[in-house]
């Protein structure tokens, strides 16, 4: 047995060894230490593209482009808030240039801030502000403003939370229903993983600075998993973007605003933040005219229904 | 082109072919290897592996909750699987009639088949909500374990089974005309014997489970603490590679490429002892 | 009742000489323990038959009642309404399934034929094969992530059905590797001396003997690995991104029958939906599984009956 022990050792020792030079070779490189992701050299995000026959002006309202004539892929990922919309604007955006193809996909604010600063896709959806070092590689187009409404299961007796209630419950120091009027019942708190927009915007504008979401809380991957979960529990809180209310949850108001469009753009509901749209430098080609459409009434009009537009 | 060249040209192109297994694995090390030593290299082995802490927006990596949560889930699914497993191998093997071997055995194999996801899926509308109403959210370590245990069943039980078929039968044989009764003999012979096969199967089934993600991210929660007990959430070294790569950068990218190197040693130890386990089962029986 | 019997009292050992044991009241008699161990035994069976009904029914039964053409036939209407059918998506599994197969299958049955026929027994070949072992036991993610790493961001190939389909086949390479290396060694040892007596090269023996030989059995591991590669999830989940459109070329991205149900569930709560693409999913493996059998049975008997 000492034999066979032995005959697996010798290939495993190879590898150890192979891979200890390899490693030396990576720690004297002058790299930083993000290895895996090279930044690609500056290319043109679209894959496809035909250059956009008529130029368009620079304002939000874009001039009227024969519809037969832009063709090509655009691809978006990123924030699961700024989702729907996306989906719903690239629709339209779709139906007026038939020749033309939006793919929306999800992930999370992180994916988009990074696959657009990469040039992995040619608009990454964010829906939070750009730290200083992000609005270095990206550029960012404020498609909508959009409140986070805290959410829980529709059968909660409670109806209103203070702020500084809220910031108690998600860092850990409230626990029990019963210590803000509620049953006696232990509160489940359900959060979004680390790189979700609407998780980060709800900590800056929420917790107290330096506070953290308490390592209890569940994590769900997306708004609609987020959603899904708190629908299901009867003890469970979460936050989740204006946008996803529907009735399997139910909304607190804050500090007695409740949380409705109307009282967002009013701006009496405290926790609202932007919705962008990240390009790799200035956009160009149709990736330019989907943004102009976004910002442009038809898109506005769309963006109206669940979020508070811009334009 | 004479056939002489063909065999020659032959020859070279199957050695490549072959040669792609092992350079495969070689390039597996070397970007796994790559993508993780800036982590180790930052933040300290130990500091890494043995860190309660995962929160990278704070610049905090320890991965020991995730290791914990994945053993956890790991012995919660072979504390289930393993008597019914083996339970099962000896009914295959041993005791059940040739018609219930032909029912019970397309229910194994379809289980192999199944994929995960769906595993997950059962699991995320059957059991979290049942799991509820027991206590906690639902979301939790029993609920991985069961759908784990699901998972590694039929591995457990295909393998125990040959391990019990391969006993010679003169054991069997002479066992019985001693009088012993049947389950005397299962268990005083052929279970001993068989145990090299058995610990082998059970070794491969802990292999798939450490190894298994989508449905664990599932139904598991993905919370970065330890699980205090069966009913509290947790998270899987697999679960927190897949859950944050797709946006990672820096660091923290080389934190889940260091965790995937941490379980890429973890199923190489594992299947190593698979094969001593198995191997030494064999010699045994050859002595005899 | 002979006195040899492990049933016998202590008395009658006691009159032949044998070491008596000690017999608590309270013990079993080994009938009993046996009537209550076969119980145990059968139970365990009986809960892995309800464990596999109860899986595989639910998900039958709340799937397949939605599955109509319409639903075979729409594409889904983007990752949030749940809404819409899975054209897209079984359009997007066909394209990786047949990529991959592409790739996977020369290098594939070139690297058995080395292991069956050529390989001499040196540290070489001990080398190839404790490669294909250890693969073998790599779990998935760990292939996503090097697939993120080589093929979507160092060579800029993006998420895509490319990327997707060469983390495949390093997955599957060792599974095809090891079901054609026992198809050909099935194959009979006469019919090898047989083609080197009529003076054939080493390859027009592989080629004009042994290959169509195993042909049944190469047939049987390809549907294998076509069926791994359906059910395969977590390394296709880093590497081909999640975009539910229709793909367009090798470079889109795409989802697979089974990543679709893993974001039908974790993102909308069209929960009907995702049981029914599981559905799909099952009766496609059951298919599979069902024409492998089928194979590999014909495949012995035709070794073992025409020769």
């Amino acid at each position: 047995m000492i034999r066979k022990i032995k005959r697996l050792m010798f290939p495993v020792a190879v590898m150890l060894v192979l891979v200890i030079a390899l490693a030396g070779c990576a720690q004297s490189a002058p790299t930083t230490p993000a290895p895996p992701s090279p930044k690609p050299p500056v290319t043109t995000p679209a894959p496809t593209t035909t250059p956009a026959p008529a130029p368009p002006t620079p304002k939000p309202s874009p001039t009227p482009t024969n519809p037969s004539e832009l063709s090509g892929t655009i691809t978006e990922a990123g924030s699961t808030t700024v989702q729907p919309v996306a989906e719903s604007i690239a629709a339209a955006f779709m139906s007026k240039y038939p020749g033309v193809k939006v793919v929306i996909q999800g992930g999370g604010s992180g994916v988009g801030v990074k696959s657009a600063a990469e040039g992995t896709v040619d608009i990454g959806a964010a829906s939070r502000e750009l730290t200083p070092e992000e609005a270095t590689k990206v550029t960012p187009h404020v498609l909508a403003k959009d409140g986070i409404a805290i959410v829980a299961h529709k059968s909660q007796t409670v109806s209103n939370l203070t702020k500084a209630q809220v910031a108690d419950i998600f860092t850990g120091k409230i626990t029990k229903w019963s210590q803000i009027g509620g049953p006696d019942k232990t509160i489940h708190v359900i959060a979004r993983e680390e790189g979700s927009g609407t998780r980060a915007a709800f900590e800056e504008m929420v917790l107290p600075k330096g506070a953290v979401i308490t390592s209890n809380a569940i994590l769900q991957p997306s708004n609609g998993a987020l959603r899904t979960a708190v629908a299901g529990d009867p003890d469970a809180i979460g936050f989740l973007s204006f946008g996803y209310l529907d009735d399997t949850v139910k909304a607190f108001s804050i500090d007695g605003i409740p949380a409705t469009v109307e009282n967002a753009k009013k701006g009496t509901y405290p926790i609202v933040r932007p919705l962008l749209f990240l390009t790799k430098g200035e956009p160009k080609g149709i990736v330019k005219e989907f943004i102009n459409f976004c910002l442009g009434p038809a898109g506005q009009e769309i963006v109206a229904k669940d979020y508070i537009p811009v334009n | 082109m004479s056939r002489y060249l063909k065999d020659r040209l032959a020859t070279y192109f199957v050695f490549a072919c072959a040669s792609m297994s092992f350079l495969i694995l070689l390039a597996i090390a070397i970007f796994i290897f790559k993508g993780g030593f800036p982590a180790f290299y930052e933040i300290g082995f130990f500091d890494f592996l043995f860190g309660t802490t995962w929160r990278p927006n704070q610049g905090t990596y320890g991965i020991l909750t995730m290791i914990v949560g994945s053993l956890a889930v790991t012995a919660g699914s072979l504390i289930l699987a393993v008597p019914l497993g083996i339970s099962c191998a000896i009914l295959l093997a041993e005791v059940a009639p040739y018609k219930v071997r032909q029912v019970l055995r397309p229910c194994i194999e379809l289980l192999v088949g199944i994929p995960s996801v769906v595993y997950g899926l059962v699991g995320l509308i059957l059991l979290v909500p049942a799991i509820r109403k027991i206590g906690g959210n639902g979301f939790s370590v029993l609920g991985a374990s069961i759908v784990l245990m699901a998972m590694v069943l039929p591995t457990i039980i295909s393998i125990s089974e040959d391990a019990i078929r391969a006993v010679p039968s003169s054991y069997k044989e002479g066992a019985l005309a001693l009088g012993a009764t049947h389950w005397q003999t299962i268990r005083q012979v052929l279970l001993p014997v068989a145990r090299s096969g058995i610990g082998a199967s059970i070794v491969l089934g802990m292999g798939r489970a450490v190894g298994e993600t989508m449905a664990m991210i599932m139904v598991i929660g993905n919370s970065i603490t330890f699980p205090k007990s069966p009913l509290d959430a947790a998270r899987t070294l697999t679960g927190n590679i897949a859950v944050e790569i797709n946006y990672a950068s820096g660091i923290h990218e080389s934190a889940l490429f260091a965790t995937g190197i941490v379980l890429f040693f973890f199923i190489l130890f594992l299947n190593s002892v698979a094969v001593v386990v198995l191997k030494r089962g064999t010699y045994d029986q050859r002595i005899t | 009742m002979t006195s040899a019997s492990l049933d016998s009292s202590p008395r009658q050992a006691q009159a032949s000489g044998r070491p008596t044991e000690k017999r608590s009241a309270y013990r079993l008699s080994p009938k009993t323990t046996q009537k209550l161990a076969m119980a145990c035994i059968w139970s365990g069976g009986i809960v892995t038959v309800l464990i596999s009904v109860i899986i595989i029914g639910f998900v039958l039964i709340g799937g397949i009642p939605r599955i109509n053409l319409d639903f075979l036939l729409t594409p889904p209407k983007g990752g949030l309404s749940g809404e819409g059918g899975i054209s897209t998506v079984i359009v997007s599994t066909l394209f990786l399934v047949i990529v991959t197969i592409i790739m996977l299958v020369p290098v594939g049955i070139g690297a058995a034929i080395y292991l069956a026929e050529y390989a001499p027994d040196n540290f070489m070949t001990r080398l190839i094969r404790y490669a294909v072992e250890v693969l073998s036991g790599v779990p998935s993610i760990i292939f996503g992530l090097f697939g993120f790493a080589l093929f979507v961001t160092a060579l800029h190939f993006s998420f895509s059905i490319l990327s997707g389909a060469l983390t495949l086949v390093c997955l599957l390479l060792p599974t095809m590797i090891r079901a054609t290396e026992e198809a050909i060694r099935a194959v009979p040892y006469s019919h090898r001396e047989g083609a080197l007596a009529l003076g054939a090269t080493k390859w027009q023996l592989i080629s004009r003997v042994l290959l169509p030989s195993a042909l049944p059995g190469i047939v049987t591991a390809i549907i294998l690995c076509i069926g791994r590669a359906i059910e395969e999830t977590a390394c296709l989940y880093v590497t081909m991104g999640g975009s539910a459109a229709m793909p367009t070329s090798l470079l889109s991205g795409g989802r697979t029958l089974s990543l679709h149900v893993f974001y039908l569930a974790m993102e909308t709560r069209a929960f009907e939906k995702a049981m029914a693409t599981g559905a799909v999913l099952i009766i496609t493996i059951i298919v599979i599984n069902f024409i492998t059998n089928w194979l590999s049975n014909r495949f012995q008997a035709r070794l073992r009956g025409t020769n």
